[in-house]
């Protein structure tokens, strides 16, 4: 199916950044896990007689725009991390497309998809596991230049001394090895080898979660600072809604596998519509004992429930203070609810947008038939 | 029972040393705080600066070798800890003091159910008989809000949620109704619907049960709604400590105002972050002077050679800077009686 009628499909408008090209387009993204079961001998033992599917991305559209940071936020579990391996393809994705400047990746193969994924890249949470221990920092950031024949000999050299300056390393530790850096030293250096090859797109997955208070700030400072320098694009993941808050230009929520909100991050965290959001902000310590004195906090009852064989209809409604029989039954889909905020949730509508003076039992958003 | 001036803990000087292949290692270097009773204390620190070992020194958990507690003293109700018999203050431990610790799943025995974990507590330390133990253990889980608290009780540790082990954890630490709970980074492994549970839960029982808390965390939210008094550390010592407020609204010391700048506000616009430059010292090497100064905005000559004096600010508030009652002017801060 070519982009055009991705974009003509109604269901999901993709939320217009000013004036914008989408640099990736995620269209109707699942990465399913099969863990088995189901199957005639199972169902003879008598043992796992249900086929058992983890539903981690179920079904995922959004655009991420041109020099744009979109944070990508969710409990563990949610399938945020899933997801930003699946437009890379490090995970292959069940359905659905990942385009890149508007060709799919998933039609690419061999060596085409590699030199297409040069252009994107990602950072990892661990910057203990994630870096080979047995490879010097230069080894490490000059790899990536090796494999898509970018540089060799002194020029690579010279390059990763560039790199390592660049995210504010001494060019002295070139030949060091990893263990002997702080958490917040490996991660520059993390970043350094997703930079070495000049991407367009870099994938952060929870890229300061690891990390001291005091180098959380000067990470998230330098990515700053990257994007500025070589307009980049992140797709910022994390569980850390101050963190997200701070870096994203937009802000998407997700929930046991589908994005139940977004809008800009200003937006989402000063008036959150769907009642998880809602709770998910609220939940969020201020650094302010005045305000965190006063504050009227929404606590959920229970865990997010399982993803493999997830509830059905809304799969918040489980733990939703909001939930009518209807829930249980309708799959919401993120409908625009205010100008570029969007958010799945049968009780809300453009008329009725705040779902604490929708009329107890009423489903606005059913009724405008925005999610049959 | 209590002390006359009400405090339940006082803890004078501690001095927790580790000696490892790098040289001896000031962990805890001259510490001194006090909690009253039904009190909630924040300790607040980046990795490696002392949180943790202080607590753990208080109840006296230190392996040694490597670590030693090597001077101080830690008044529990008026007696002091360091000075009981391995004996004594196991009866302490868990009865009077018990501690939540960050990783739920690795503070449970895997092989126990979690009813046989809970009874243990109040079978050893209040002498309960076995079904008197199972009992309480019921009611201690629903307590801490685990539905269906009896068919559970007979579950594994591996059958609970992170939050619900979080919660199996807190039942087993205030089973033996203690005077203080000690928490070092209980909601740090959790997510944050989960967290917002927890902390409202150790409100809630901290309030029907009086016990005093003392709240490790580097998370300064969570100090900022959680705690009355803040003692923030770095590099073994006590950099700053102060009623809640007054350390959040002016702070007297150049590293908690780094820190309380670091951390983004979602609440106000989004300017640029500001970031204390450099990494955390090696604190097996620390030069003469503040160990702060290398890293320090304000810093002057007299910062790298000499270590800062400890300055009251407030009856409550103290600072460890040379310009300390600079530091907290341009805060904002105003001291209470000049010579007091």
């Amino acid at each position: 199916m070519s982009t055009q009628e991705f974009i003509a499909n109604p269901s999901v408008p993709p939320p217009q950044a000013a004036g914008d090209e989408p640099l990736i387009s995620i269209r109707d993204l699942k990465v399913h896990f099969d863990l088995g079961g189901g199957g005639l001998v199972d169902k003879l033992v008598g043992t796992n007689t249900e086929k058992r599917v983890v539903k981690a991305v179920d079904g995922v559209t959004i655009d991420v725009y041109a020099r744009e940071t979109l944070g990508l936020v969710g409990e563990s579990g949610c399938g945020k991390s899933t997801l930003g391996r699946a437009v890379l393809h490090l995970i292959p994705p069940t359905a659905g497309e990942v385009l890149y400047k508007g060709s799919d990746l998933a039609h690419l193969s061999g060596k085409r998809l590699r030199e297409q994924r040069r252009h994107l890249q990602i950072i990892f949470q661990d910057p203990y596991a994630s870096l080979n221990p047995r490879m010097t920092v230069g080894q490490i950031v000059g790899e990536p230049l090796e494999t898509f024949d970018l540089a060799s000999g002194e020029e690579a050299e010279k390059r990763v001394q560039e790199l390592l300056e660049t995210v504010g390393l001494s060019k002295r530790f070139i030949k060091r090895y990893p263990h002997e850096f702080s958490g917040g030293q490996r991660q520059r250096i993390g970043i350094a080898r997703a930079l070495a090859v000049d991407p367009d797109f870099i994938v952060a997955d929870e890229p300061i979660s690891a990390l001291d208070v005091s180098i959380q700030a000067q990470i998230m400072n330098l990515l700053e600072r990257l994007q500025r320098e070589k307009h980049l694009t992140y797709l910022f993941i994390s569980h850390d809604l101050r963190a997200i808050r701070h870096v994203s230009d937009r802000v998407a929520v997700m929930y046991l596998g589908k994005l139940v909100e977004l809008a800009n991050a200003k937006d989402i965290y000063a008036e959150p519509l769907m009642p998880y959001t809602k709770a998910l902000i609220s939940a969020v310590p201020v650094p302010d004992p005045e305000i965190e004195a006063t504050r009227q906090r929404i606590v959920l009852e229970g865990d997010v429930p399982s993803p493999i064989n997830p509830p059905q209809g809304c799969r918040f409604h489980t733990r939703c203070p909001y939930m009518i029989e209807t829930c249980k039954e309708v799959v919401p889909r993120l409908v625009q609810i205010k100008p570029n905020h969007f958010a799945a949730c049968i009780r809300i509508s453009p008329d009725h947008p705040n779902i604490e003076d929708v009329a107890p039992g009423a489903a606005p958003g059913l009724e405008s038939g925005q999610h049959s | 029972m209590s002390q006359k001036n009400g405090n339940l803990l006082e803890v004078n000087d501690l001095r927790t040393y580790f000696q490892t292949e790098d040289g001896l290692v000031k962990a805890v270097d001259g510490i001194t705080f006090n909690l009253k009773r039904g009190e909630t204390l924040g300790i607040v620190g980046e990795s490696g600066s002392g949180k943790s070992v202080s607590n753990l020194s208080i109840i006296r958990l230190i392996p040694d070798p490597p670590g030693k507690i090597v001077s101080g003293e830690v008044i529990f109700d008026g007696q002091d800890l360091l000075l009981l018999s391995t004996e004594a203050i196991r009866q302490v431990r868990g009865r009077r003091i018990a501690m939540i610790f960050q990783d739920p799943m690795t503070s449970l025995n895997p092989f126990l159910k979690i009813s046989r974990q809970l009874m243990e507590m109040t079978q050893l330390h209040l002498g309960h008989s076995k079904s008197q133990a199972y009992e309480h253990a019921v009611k201690m889980l629903e307590m801490v809000g685990i539905p269906d608290a009896r068919e559970r009780a007979d579950n594994y540790p591996h059958e609970f949620s992170g939050g619900m082990r979080q919660r199996v954890m807190i039942a087993m630490a205030l089973s033996c109704e203690p005077e203080l709970l000690i928490a070092d980074e209980p909601t740090t492994a959790l997510d944050v619907t989960i967290q917002a549970q927890i902390l409202e839960l150790i409100k809630r029982l901290k309030r029907e049960t009086g016990t005093s808390v003392i709240l490790i965390t580097h998370d300064l939210g969570v100090v900022a709604g959680m705690t009355d008094h803040v003692i923030v550390m770095y590099a073994g010592k006590i950099f700053e400590q102060a009623k809640t407020r007054e350390l959040f609204a002016t702070p007297g010391n150049p590293y908690t105002k780094g820190l309380l700048r670091s951390v983004p506000d979602p609440t106000a616009e989004q300017g640029k972050l500001y970031q204390i430059p450099g990494l955390p010292p090696d604190v097996a090497r620390l030069g003469p002077g503040c160990p702060f100064a290398p890293r320090c905005e304000r810093a002057e000559e007299i910062c790298h050679k000499e270590f800062p004096p400890f300055v009251q600010l407030n009856p409550d508030h103290c600072s460890l800077c040379h310009f300390a009652k600079e530091v907290f002017a341009e805060s904002g801060g105003q001291m209470s009686d000049q010579d007091r």
